[in-house]
């Protein structure tokens, strides 16, 4: 991003708050409607100390990146057993599509039902959610390697790990990292639906609780909150995939 | 993998062997050099699934290539060139007949044959020396040892100072340097080289050329040399094998019998390269009603 980019974000940033704090105000809109900025503000202090905020944020954030791990590993797993295996991708693809078509958080409410109001059901519709992306991606990108490559490299009498672990594994690297940008916040939106179903913790639970009692204020900083550890997530893939992808010409990533 | 069979004749000039054998061995030479590659009676073709008789790409291919022999292979487009280097170098079996190499029937890759493309496939995650590296880490060779290599294989392709570059940073003309480095750094007694210069602005490649001219003949290496630049084929080889369109054989050999392999950049100035040139055109129809694809 250049200067101009910059400063433009900035001005848009500035003239986004700037209506928030005076737009409703100026349109007469009432404040259980739309809370002006610097309502929402103190309602976040007055959060922060009477209602615990700082442990719902943390609880949330834990269930995301657990969700987001564990769903991610489970991806490249199968992603790469599938990729490597045409013959098991052909006989579960039906299903796979399935379950990729089917909307996953609609299974919060049964996992709720199984797992009781723990943690548990949050991290377990992430897991669903972010499972779908990465393995598709890495399964498609391992399918998708330049048979030359895989020849020569056949050539100089690799073994099958040789190759899957020279060839096919790394040039699934950008699809992997592609993946995991959409599953970082596809986790955000497992979490969050999890809590909005059940239990007593996290920021999913304390957007509930506002709007029961109607304090709009309130719900405003619970998605404040969550769009923040979404933010936090997806940038902490991007870090990693420009560590990882450093060999990559900077036109071949996304936000480069 | 053992060596021996009837096919593997010891030449004088095969200084792998120590003496005593050696003069033991030349008791039964029938032919001076001993014969590196060779195609008896092959052909391939390609059926799909429940294809009974698919149309052969290339039939009746014999022929054979002395160990140090540099061989192009040039023919129309679509001909079965790259499928002959492919049965060479053991990635496709024949549909009928063998294929040999060092004496011994080619089923699967061979030890000591490398492979290269006109695609210089160095793979963008690895830094050039430990793309130079990669054939040698497959064979288990410790990291000391084949880094020393890679090192001197990127400063004989003038690459010196690049060790540390990924590919993206290179031009393709250095990209190609650094995939001829990785192939000789295998130290193959044969090559199998399918158009590995034709993606290059022409000097470039006579650059490249020169280099892998230098190599293979002071090395005494054995290269078979796929090219659609028929100077290139008189320039760099001993003898050229033209085949016909598809269902590809070979029509015609042609001696070159030109001095100067090591150099084809003086060889290219030679008067006799001109008329050989305009042999192989015949040869291959070029500018005749319907050899335009
Ligand atoms: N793996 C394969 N499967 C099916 N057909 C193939 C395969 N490899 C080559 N062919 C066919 O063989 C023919 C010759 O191909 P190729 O050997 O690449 O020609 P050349 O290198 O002379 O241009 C082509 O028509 C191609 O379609
Ligand atoms: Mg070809």
């Amino acid at each position: 991003m250049n200067n101009r980019t910059v400063i433009g974000s900035v001005c848009i940033l500035l003239l986004f708050l700037a209506s928030w704090e005076w737009g409703p105000g100026v349109m007469g809109m009432p404040e259980y409607v739309l809370p002006k900025l610097s309502r929402v503000w103190s309602e976040f202090f007055v959060m922060w100390d009477n209602s615990d905020l700082l442990k719902h944020t943390l609880v949330t954030a834990a269930e995301v990146l657990l969700g987001f791990g564990i769903g991610a590993l489970l991806g490249v797993a199968i992603g790469v057993v599938l990729g490597l295996s045409p013959a098991t991708e052909a006989m579960l693809s039906p299903y796979i599509l399935a379950l990729q078509i089917a909307p996953k958080v609609a299974f919060a409410p049964l996992f709720v039902m199984w797992l009781g109001y723990t943690i548990y059901p949050k991290i377990l519709v992430a897991v669903l959610i972010v499972f779908f992306p990465v393995m598709i991606n890495v399964l498609s990108a391992v399918r998708a390697v330049d048979p030359d490559m895989i020849n020569l490299i056949r050539i100089m009498n690799a073994s099958r790990w040789q190759l899957f672990r020279l060839v096919e594994f790394p040039s699934a690297m950008p699809a992997l990292f592609s993946g995991l940008r959409i599953a970082s916040t596809l986790a955000v939106i497992g979490v969050t639906v999890g809590e909005l179903v059940g239990g007593n913790l996290g920021l999913g639970y304390l957007l509930v609780d506002s709007e029961g009692q109607g304090n709009t204020a309130g719900v405003f900083v619970a998605i404040v909150g969550l769009t923040v550890i979404g933010i936090v997530a997806y940038a902490g893939v991007v870090f990693a995939e420009k560590r990882m992808l450093h060999y990559m010409p900077k036109a071949n990533l996304v936000t480069a | 993998m053992t060596t021996t069979s009837p096919m593997y004749v010891v030449s004088e000039s095969d200084g792998n062997q120590p003496a005593a054998t050696a003069s033991k061995a030349r008791v039964a030479d029938v032919t001076p050099t001993r014969v590196e590659i060779e195609f008896r009676g092959v052909s391939k073709a390609f059926p799909r699934k429940g294809q009974k008789d698919a149309p052969a790409v290339v039939k009746d291919l014999t022929f054979s290539i002395r160990k140090g022999e540099v061989v192009s292979l040039i023919g129309p487009s679509g001909c079965g060139k790259s499928t002959l280097l492919n049965m060479g170098s053991g990635l496709y079996s024949p549909t009928t007949g063998t294929v040999m190499v060092a004496g011994q029937e080619v089923k699967g890759p061979v030890k000591k044959v490398a492979f290269m493309l006109q695609k210089d496939l160095l793979m963008p995650w690895r830094t050039i020396e430990k793309n130079v590296e990669v054939g040698l880490e497959i064979a288990g060779m410790p990291k000391a040892e084949r880094r020393a290599i890679a090192t001197e294989m990127l400063g004989k392709c003038h690459l010196a100072g690049f060790e540390k570059h990924y590919p993206f940073q290179l031009s393709g003309g250095m990209r190609q340097r650094a995939a001829l480095a990785r192939t000789l750094a295998m130290k193959p007694d044969v090559l199998f080289l399918d158009e590995p210069f034709s993606a290059l602005d022409a000097q470039t490649k006579m650059v490249l050329q020169q280099d892998l001219a230098r190599t293979l003949y002071n090395e005494q290496k054995t290269a078979l040399f796929i090219t659609h630049d028929l100077a290139e084929a008189v320039a760099l080889s001993d003898r050229i094998l033209v085949m016909s369109a598809r269902p590809g054989t070979i029509i015609e050999e042609i001696d070159v019998n030109l001095p100067m392999r090591d150099n084809p950049l003086e060889r290219r100035k030679l008067p006799e390269t001109g008329p050989l040139i305009g042999r192989l055109m015949e040869l291959l129809h070029v500018g005749e009603e319907g050899s335009m694809h």
